[in-house]
């Protein structure tokens, strides 16, 4: 069951098209990503699908209701992280979240008790009392997304969640929306970390140029490599000098050379390894290794999207400095 | 009722975290406590004490309600902390009234800071003061309406500052608080009829010391009139410029 339905999506700037003629859908209980770099659309997409900037074209509907039309209602399900911690710096983490709660119209004692828990439960609770602008960065991510919960939302939107955090306070909160999304909680993240995407998300987008390239569970996107079958021999000695006599008698296999001793066979149709063991053995080589590569999410990202993944990480956290 | 949970809150933390400040506290009472101390030593006797009287208590509240909102939002929107209200279920007509009903009672609060002085030193009897307080609050009103005016129009903290200073110096001179209006010069007083301050210290001192010009069933309304115009441009200049 579809509970966000996104079609002929449009944000424009003046001449400048940040968001082009996107469609999708969220089904309910699923964690769906939208993975791009700087610039790809992203922000704006979140943006538009809270309510907190126009839609120049197309149309939204979350949990029936059309956000275009009716965006007090729908803010009223949403729970919404954007990519910075911007909660109060002179309150502390307690009032900070039973503040949040208010806006709500969550009552008073109602809201301490779901304070008092998020803190519990977001390994907070040592620190609540300490004012926000005293948090490290990663607390203060774990707040913001405290806050963008504390009123029980159907679905939470979380704009680059791990951004600029360390390893350990990403990883936390990796956990803690993993734990959000088994309670029941619909969650639409963006990234620019495929990893966090593949480990994350049920489904991804590749956003590019605000224009959605390819959208699949991480199986379906890797079918297109997948289809591709890939081996890699490690041998006792240099291959460099029969390279050539290699590629004439396996002219059916693409050939690729990591290094001195090791290279790849990239083929279409099931690779024989028998032939191979036998032709190395035939010239003198002992074969140490032969294993299959499975292509990475990376690599699917960067053959659909010419997108380095690396130059992508680095944008952002350049941006962030 | 939810909204009005919302909008208390808001009303609550602004209170908290901006009004009730040391810095705000010394630039809302000391600042009209010293103008007040200014005028009434030089002023020569207790009846020109009525006489400055209403134009002390209009400029107390001028620069306490628009010195806040440069505070409550600006800084709130260049923080970014103002999204969380935007993305909040609430309308944004009760969303900005929460904003703006703090800087409205720290304007009332700092009306009546130069009222207690003349007490000690005159006789305020034979003075309306249900009209004294309609007036006060109206110009709160107008004058937290015209920061936010201003707030909305810029986007750091500092630029709200100056850009009031831009109307509320002037209106010292324009408003008729201490200048009559009928003795500036002709072509300037166009300037003074569109200033809401005007018709809030013609109440003022139609009540405290009978020289207002206008009677004040028109100075309310025109004041009503101000209050509406300028917080619904305030609102459609959000909508065009923050909701974007």
């Amino acid at each position: 069951m579809n509970i966000l339905e996104v079609k002929n999506l449009t944000k424009k700037y003046g001449d400048f098209t940040a968001v082009n003629n996107i469609n999708f859908a969220i089904k309910k209980g699923e964690i769906f990503g939208f993975l791009g770099p700087n610039g790809a659309g992203k922000t704006s997409t979140i943006n538009m699908l809270t309510g907190l900037s126009k839609v120049t074209e197309g149309s939204i509907n979350i949990f029936g209701i059309d956000v275009v039309k009716d965006v007090k209602k729908a803010q009223s399900i949403m729970g919404i992280v954007p990519d910075e911690s911007n909660l109060y710096p002179e309150m502390d983490g307690f009032e900070n979240l039973c503040f949040c709660a208010s806006l709500y119209g969550i009552g008073k004692e109602e809201r301490e008790k779901r304070a008092k828990k998020l803190l519990e439960q977001f390994g907070l609770d040592n620190v609540g009392k300490k004012p926000f602008k005293a948090y490290s960065k990663g607390m203060k991510r774990k707040l913001t997304i405290a806050a963008g919960i504390i009123h029980n939302p159907k679905i939470l939107f979380l704009d680059e969640p791990t951004t600029g955090i360390d390893v350990e306070s990403a990883r936390q909160i990796r956990s803690l929306i993993m734990d959000l999304n088994k309670k029941g909680t619909t969650v639409f993240i963006t990234t620019h970390y495929i990893e966090e995407a593949e480990r994350l998300c049920d489904r991804i987008a590749f956003i590019v140029k605000g224009e959605i390239v390819r959208i699949g569970t991480v199986d379906e996107l890797m079918q297109d490599v997948q289809k591709e079958k890939i081996i890699q021999f490690t041998l006792d000695s240099g291959i460099l000098d029969i390279k050539e006599t290699l590629q004439k008698d396996f002219y059916n296999y693409k050939i690729e050379i990591i290094d001195n001793n090791t290279f790849r066979l990239y083929s279409i149709n099931t690779i024989s390894l028998m032939s191979f063991m036998k032709y190395f053995d035939e010239r003198g080589f002992s074969v140490y290794e032969a294993k299959v590569i499975k292509p990475t999410l990376e690599e699917v990202f960067v053959k659909i999207t010419g997108i380095e993944a690396s130059k992508m990480k680095k944008e952002k956290e350049g941006g962030r400095k | 009722m939810k909204s009005w949970i919302a909008y208390w809150n808001i009303l609550k933390k602004d209170m908290k975290n901006y009004y009730l400040k040391p810095p705000n506290i010394s630039w809302g009472i000391i600042f009209p406590v010293a103008w007040t101390l200014m005028f009434f030593i030089k002023s020569q006797s207790t009846l020109g004490i009525r006489d400055i009287l209403p134009g002390v208590m209009s400029m107390s509240i001028l620069f306490g309600t628009t010195s806040m909102l440069a505070v409550t939002i600006t800084f709130e929107r260049k923080s970014r902390s103002f999204e969380r209200l935007l993305l909040a279920p609430i309308s944004l007509n009760l969303l900005m009234l929460s904003k703006t009903t703090g800087a409205i009672i720290f304007g009332v609060i700092n009306a009546f800071i130069p009222v207690i002085f003349a007490s000690l030193i005159t006789d305020l009897t034979g003075i309306n003061w249900i009209l004294v307080f309609g007036s006060v609050l109206f110009i709160a009103i107008t004058s937290t309406f015209l920061g936010l005016f201003i707030a909305v129009s810029v986007s750091e903290v500092f630029e709200a500052q100056t850009f009031s200073n831009f109307f509320r110096f002037p209106m010292i001179f324009l408003c008729g608080l201490f200048i009559p209006i009928q003795s500036l010069p002709v072509i300037v007083r166009p300037l003074s009829y569109i200033l809401p301050l005007t018709y809030g210290t013609d109440i003022l001192k139609s009540t405290i010391n009978g020289t207002g010009f206008l009677p004040v069933w028109i100075n309310f309304l025109i004041l009503i009139g101000f209050a509406l115009l300028l917080f619904s441009i305030s609102i459609r200049n959000i909508k065009e410029k923050w909701i974007y």
